[in-house]
C-alpha cells in the first residue's frame, strides 16, 4: 500500500479497511495506469465489477467498484471509482483483464455507464431496444 | 475448370439455441462457420433475466433469502449460504459450531448433487444415455436429505441469517451417513460406464482446451480452472464457515480439456465425501441459531404458542432488522466457482445495492476460445463441460 502511494501519489483518494477488506478509492483518470500496477503486483484475478447509484441527487452520484483478487493465493483488495451524475464514463480495462468484457457490458446495461475503448459495449442482460437503466434508483421497481 | 474457378466460400453463420435441449437452458449461439469447423462463437445472453439485484433492493434482508436459491436451482444451499454469510459478516454475528457444521455437510452434499447432474446431463448430451439414470438414483436421495432438514427438495431457503430455520430431525446423521456409505461404489458405476469408454474419451480428450493463463484472464474459476492445472479453491484460499477444520485435497488436471473436467469434478465428489464424512464424526451439538433476538426469529413451538413470539417473529420477518451500514464482498466455492455476493447496506432495513457475482455468467466467457477450431458436435461438450445454470447466467 505505501508503494502504491509512492508510485500514485495524486491517484488515492481513499484507503480504507472495514470488517477486514481492503478498499481504495481512486481517481478515474487514473484507473488504467493502476490497475496495470496491481495486475503486476500479482492480482491477476478480476473476481467482479459492480456499479452502484449513490442516489439521484448526489455528486458524485456512480461508484464503479473492482474486485480483484490473487490467484491461488486468494488476497483480495477492493478498487472503487466515483463518477459524476451526467454521463458517467470510465477506461475501458478490457485490455488487462479479458473477464471484463462482460463485467463492463452489465454496468453499462444496467447503469448506464459508458465504459471507454470497450471492444463491443452493447446492451447484455435486458432486451434488444431496451431503453432506460433498470437499476438506477430513478427507474420505478415494476418498469416502464 | 472455369466453371470452379467462379465458386466462392464463405462462413454459414448458424444460431443454436435459446430452444436447444443441450444448451441446459436458454442460451442462445451464434456460430460461424467454416464447412464443420468453428470460426466463432458469440454467447447471447439475458432471456432469463428475471432483474433479482434490483428485486432485492425493495425486500428486507430475510425476505431477499429466497431469491438467492433461485438463482442456481442445482446449489441452492450454498447461495442461501453466501448471502447469509455476507449480511452475517455486515452484522457481525457469531454462528455457532453445530450450525457452522450442518451447514459445511449441506453445501457438500449440494456439491455432490450438483456434480451428478452435470454428469447425467454432459454424458447425455455426448450419447451417453445410461449415466443420467444412474445419477439421479443418487441425486434423489440428497435431494430426500434436503426435504427432511429443511421441508423442501429444491428451493430449500434453509439457511437463514444467523444459522438455520430450524435444526436438523435426528433421522438426518444416519441418512447422510447411509449415503455416504454407499456412495464410493456408485461412483464406481459411473467410471466403469465413461472413464475408460472409448467413445466417451473420443469425445472429450483435447476438446475445449483451455490454458491456464487464458482461463485465469477470462476470468473462469471452479473445477474449469482447475482442470487446467491451477491448485485454487476459495474453500482452501479464503476459508468460511470453518472450512479450514477439515482436511481434503484439491484435484487439478494438467491438459485443460473437457476429459479433464470430467475427472476433476469427479475427484471434487470424493473429496466432499470425505469432508462430509470427517464433519458427521464431529458434529457438536448446541443451538444452530446465533444468539441475536434482533435477528433471528423466535424457535417455531413458541411462535405457536405464545402470542409474543408470535408478534416477534412478525416483526423480523415483515418489517426486518437496521444492518450496520458498510459493505462486504464475500466468495464461497460453489460447484461452478467464485460465488459472491456484494452487499452494500445503508443502515436500514433493505440491501442498497446487493451485486450477485455468478460464476455461470463468468465461466459461459471462455466459451468461445474453447470452441474455436473444433467441429460443430464439439461445442455440445464444450458447453456441457463449462457447467452453467442460465438462471445464473442471467439473473
Amino acid at each position: 500500500m505505501e508503494e502504491l502511494r509512492e508510485k500514485f501519489p495524486e491517484a488515492l483518494e481513499e484507503h480504507a479497511t472495514h470488517l477486514g477488506e481492503e478498499t481504495i478509492t481512486v481517481k478515474k483518470e487514473y484507473i488504467l495506469s493502476l490497475c496495470n500496477y496491481l495486475k503486476s503486483q500479482g492480482y491477476n484475478f478480476l473476481s467482479d465489477i459492480s456499479g452502484v447509484d449513490l442516489g439521484v441527487d448526489k455528486n458524485p452520484r456512480f461508484q464503479v467498484i473492482y474486485h480483484i483478487t490473487t490467484v491461488p493465493a486468494g488476497k483480495r483488495l477492493r478498487v472503487k471509482v466515483n463518477l459524476p451524475p451526467d454521463n458517467p464514463s470510465i477506461d475501458s480495462v478490457t485490455t488487462i483483464w479479458k473477464s471484463a468484457d462482460w463485467f463492463e457490458r452489465e454496468v453499462f446495461d444496467l447503469f448506464g455507464v459508458t465504459f471507454l475503448n470497450h471492444p463491443n459495449l452493447t446492451r447484455i442482460l435486458t432486451p434488444d431496444g431496451f431503453e432506460g437503466y433498470p437499476l438506477r434508483k430513478d427507474y420505478p421497481l415494476r418498469g416502464r | 475448370m472455369e466453371a470452379a474457378r467462379d465458386l466462392r466460400t464463405e462462413c454459414l453463420t448458424i444460431n443454436m439455441g435459446p430452444q436447444h435441449p443441450s444448451t441446459h437452458g436458454v442460451l442462445r449461439v451464434i456460430l460461424e462457420l467454416e464447412g464443420e469447423v468453428i470460426v466463432k462463437a458469440t454467447p447471447v445472453i439475458g432471456h432469463l433475466h428475471r432483474g433479482i439485484e434490483k428485486l432485492a433492493e425493495s425486500k428486507t434482508y430475510h425476505q431477499a433469502l429466497p431469491l438467492t436459491d433461485r438463482l442456481d436451482y442445482l446449489a441452492p444451499l450454498i447461495n442461501n449460504l453466501c448471502y447469509c454469510l455476507a449480511v452475517e459478516k455486515l452484522l457481525s454475528l457469531e454462528i455457532p459450531p453445530r450450525a457452522q457444521y450442518l451447514r459445511v455437510i449441506l453445501s457438500e452434499l449440494t456439491r455432490i448433487q450438483s456434480h451428478l447432474v452435470w454428469l447425467g446431463t454432459h454424458a447425455l448430451d455426448i450419447g451417453a444415455m445410461t449415466p443420467l439414470l444412474y445419477t439421479f438414483r443418487e441425486r434423489e436421495e440428497i435431494l430426500n436429505i434436503f426435504e427432511l432438514a429443511g421441508g423442501s427438495r429444491m428451493h430449500t431457503s434453509y439457511t437463514r441469517i444467523g444459522g438455520f430455520l430450524d435444526d436438523v430431525p435426528e433421522e438426518f446423521v444416519s441418512r447422510v451417513r447411509s449415503f455416504i456409505d454407499i456412495f464410493p461404489t456408485r461412483m464406481k458405476d459411473y467410471e466403469g460406464l465413461l472413464t475408460k469408454n472409448r467413445i466417451w474419451m473420443n469425445r472429450t480428450i483435447g476438446v475445449g482446451v483451455i490454458t491456464a493463463e487464458e482461463g485465469i484472464d477470462l476470468g473462469l474459476s471452479g473445477p474449469s480452472l482447475r482442470a487446467c492445472g491451477v491448485k485454487w479453491d476459495i474453500r482452501k484460499s479464503n476459508p468460511y464457515t470453518s472450512y479450514d477444520q477439515f482436511s481434503f485435497d484439491i484435484p487439478t488436471g494438467t491438459h485443460g480439456d473437457v476429459y479433464d473436467r470430467y475427472l476433476v469434478r469427479l475427484e471434487e465428489m470424493r473429496q466432499s465425501r470425505e469432508i462430509i464424512r470427517q464433519a458427521l464424526e464431529r458434529l457438536p451439538s448446541g443451538p444452530v441459531n446465533a444468539v441475536n433476538p434482533k435477528v433471528v426469529p423466535p424457535p417455531k413451538e413458541r411462535v405457536y404458542e405464545s402470542i409474543e413470539a408470535l408478534i416477534h417473529q412478525f416483526h423480523i420477518m415483515v418489517e426486518g432488522f437496521d444492518v450496520p451500514a458498510g459493505e462486504v464482498y464475500v466468495p464461497v466455492e460453489s460447484p461452478r466457482g467464485e460465488l459472491g455476493f456484494y452487499v452494500k447496506s445503508d443502515g436500514r432495513s433493505k440491501p442498497y445495492r446487493l451485486k450477485i457475482r455468478t460464476p455461470s455468467f463468468v465461466n459461459l466467457q471462455s466459451l468461445s476460445s474453447m470452441a474455436v477450431g473444433r467441429m460443430v458436435a464439439d461445442i455440445v461438450a464444450v458447453i456441457g463441460s463449462i457447467d452453467i445454470v442460465l438462471g445464473e447466467v442471467d439473473r
